[in-house]
């Protein structure tokens, strides 16, 4: 029987052509896998790429200035003198305030949008709005700052500047409004949300029997939150705050465009200063080569800070999650 | 306070009080306390977002007009104009950025939840993609300056894009890793069995699957990424003209918000706050229907 013959030709065919078929599957498939893998790998050095470039690029800086830069509190081009410890102090300054503020007003929201004290209808909006402000822009909210905000509080700084003027971080001429105090709360306002939300989401994988069983022993809601679910979850806690800590140390536009770029070290936190990132912002249009300098090594101080902060809250969090599971 | 009920009736029958009436005044006042005083941490949080809006709202609007996206600024002290060219700067840096930090980025994404998944790498990309979107904007401006703006010798669109595609670029990463972890494991296993590579397994089936999620991570990427100026203050730089040249400077809506702020005219300050609307109203519209879509999705 011929056909025999020819059912084993086509088979025969057919087989090879799925080896030749795999092969280039399988070239195909590594081929891939290393494309995929040789990104990742790229996706990860970019951190490593973002800090050597800038650290090369304020090299100079580094070896005309050494570690002076960061005590020094001049930022004069005419004589090529630069510091920033005045921005290094207004940066902590702003970012103390911001979480002062934040802190007790974002975890008081975590709780309120947990608990069922309102209505599921009233709360999920109000957690939708909350999220929203992590989305504005902080342009914008310069913008908003410089024109609606500083009106409007003006009155309030001149008060606390006139009532308590005898506190030093009070004191100072009448405030115009440009201050470190304003700056502050703008970054308290794009940080809280951040504290909230994470916050929220700590409470919400704490497991059920912690709170059923101190509500069992007989304690009240709120002594429920206050000594078993803010302790329970304080790890998470902790790491939502130091995120929103990088957040408001590393924020550009509000504080440059608000905190009044004055570069000198005030004790009163109503009168105008600078930062980090508002010094950057500002000088860099007409800096020339010994200043971009100096401004790349600002930059290097400023992500050394920031690194320190979000290295120190990833680990929290990997610790925490491990824990969970 | 009348914690125990009147049982006179049956005096070796006592019938605890569980109501809140039960628990001791210092108690209930506690709790009342930190009840009001949670309610007005949110006030304090949503009453400034409220009044942010409504000005923007009140400020913006009256510039709405299709002049605002059809002309160039005014010269100082003259009115009426628009702010088309920041528009199309604002789209060319964002394409640029996209175009950049999108392939790159998901393919990674693919590594991490396809083929390194639990592997060391993909925890230290992880862990490096985490820390990268911590980092402030502004050092990824200053990078793009120091890699692009340097050794060209000039500000350019270009180099705002790579600055605004580096910020997108972790976002991208962890978003569509976490949409291709939501793709059940059968699926993979189905293609396996079937036969497929895992090339094929990924492209036509783990990737169409998670389409919807990927794409709806590297819109909110996008968002983000839009409202940024500082990446682009010595990237993009500014420019007062029409320009569609990607080597050269370039105006875009952040940038232009910053500068006609902090100027004394008044219509280039109106156009700040009809820019700002503009902004405001892309960034909320795009990361309300990307929350919406992955609220829908984990339902």
């Amino acid at each position: 029987m011929t056909s025999g013959t020819d059912r084993d030709f086509a088979s025969s065919g057919k087989s090879l052509d799925i080896y030749k078929r795999a092969s280039t599957a399988r070239i195909l498939d590594l081929g891939f896998w290393g494309l995929t893998l040789s990104l990742a790998l790229g996706g990860g050095a970019v951190l490593i790429w973002i800090i050597l470039q800038t650290a090369i690029a304020g090299w100079p800086a580094m070896q005309l200035f050494g570690l002076r830069f960061l005590i020094t509190a001049s930022w004069d081009p005419v004589n090529n003198i630069y510091g920033v410890l005045p921005q290094i102090y207004g940066t902590l300054v702003t970012t103390a305030i911001a979480l002062i503020v934040a802190i007790p007003v974002g975890i008081g929201t975590a709780v309120f949008l947990t608990e069922d004290f309102v209505p599921k209808f009233i709360r999920t909006p109000i957690a939708f709005a909350i999220e929203l402000i992590v989305a504005i822009p902080s342009v914008v909210l310069g913008i908003w700052g410089i024109f609606v905000l500083i009106p409007t509080l003006r009155p309030f700084f001149r008060f606390l500047n006139s009532s308590l003027g005898w506190l030093p971080f009070f004191g100072g001429g009448a405030p115009r409004g440009n201050n470190l105090f304003l700056v502050g709360l703008v970054l308290a306002l794009m940080i809280t949300p951040v504290i909230a939300s994470l916050t929220r989401s700590t409470f919400e994988v704490l497991p059920s029997e912690l709170r059923q069983g101190s509500l069992a022993l007989g304690a009240t809601r709120w002594e429920t939150i206050v000594r078993v679910m803010i302790p329970a979850g304080l790890s998470g806690i902790i790491s939502s705050i130091m995120l929103a800590m990088g957040r408001a140390m590393g924020e550009t536009m509000v504080a440059a465009m608000l905190v009044g770029n004055a570069n000198r070290i005030n004790a009163s936190i109503l009168q105008p200063g600078s930062t980090i990132t508002g010094l950057i912002a500002s000088q860099f249009g007409e800096a020339g080569r010994t200043q971009v300098a100096a401004l790349m090594y600002a930059g290097v101080v400023l992500m050394i800070l920031s690194l320190l902060v979000n290295i120190f809250a990833e680990l929290i969090i990997r610790r925490y999650q491990n824990i969970e599971r | 306070m009348g914690s125990i009920p009147d049982t006179t009736n049956d005096p070796s029958f006592e019938v605890p009080d569980l109501t809140s009436k039960a628990i001791s005044g210092n108690r209930a006042i506690f709790g009342k306390v930190l009840t009001v005083i949670s309610g007005i941490c949110v006030a304090l949080l949503i009453v400034p977002l409220s009044l942010l809006l409504i000005n923007i709202f009140d400020k913006g609007l009256s510039r709405m007009t299709p002049e605002l996206f059809t002309e160039l600024p005014p010269p100082p002290g003259l009115t009426e104009g628009g702010i088309g060219h920041a528009i199309i700067g604002s789209v060319m840096t964002l394409a640029i950025g996209a175009a950049v930090s999108f392939p790159f980025g998901v393919l990674a994404a693919i590594y991490l939840a396809e083929f390194g998944r639990g592997t060391r790498i993909a925890y230290l990309v992880k862990f490096s993609a985490n820390v990268l979107t911590g980092v402030p904007a502004i050092l990824c401006g200053l990078f793009a300056y120091s890699v692009v703006v340097i050794p060209l010798g000039y500000f350019s669109a270009f180099s705002g894009g790579i600055a605004l595609g580096v910020l997108m670029l972790p976002i991208v990463i962890r978003s569509t890793e976490e949409s291709l972890l939501l793709v059940p494991l059968e699926m993979r296993q189905a293609a396996i069995g079937i036969g497929a590579t895992r090339f094929q397994t990924i492209m036509k089936i783990t990737l169409p699957a998670a389409l919807p999620a990927i794409v709806t991570g590297l819109v909110l990427a996008l968002a983000r990424a839009a409202g940024e100026a500082a990446p682009l203050l010595f990237t993009a730089f500014n420019n007062s003209f029409w320009s569609t040249d990607p080597r050269g400077p370039i105006a875009t809506l952040p940038v232009l918000i910053y500068f006609f702020s902090i100027i004394p005219y008044k219509a280039q300050q109106e156009l700040a706050w009809a820019a700002a609307l503009v902004l405001i109203v892309i960034v909320l519209i795009s990361s309300l229907l990307g929350r919406m879509f992955i609220r829908s999705r984990r339902i």
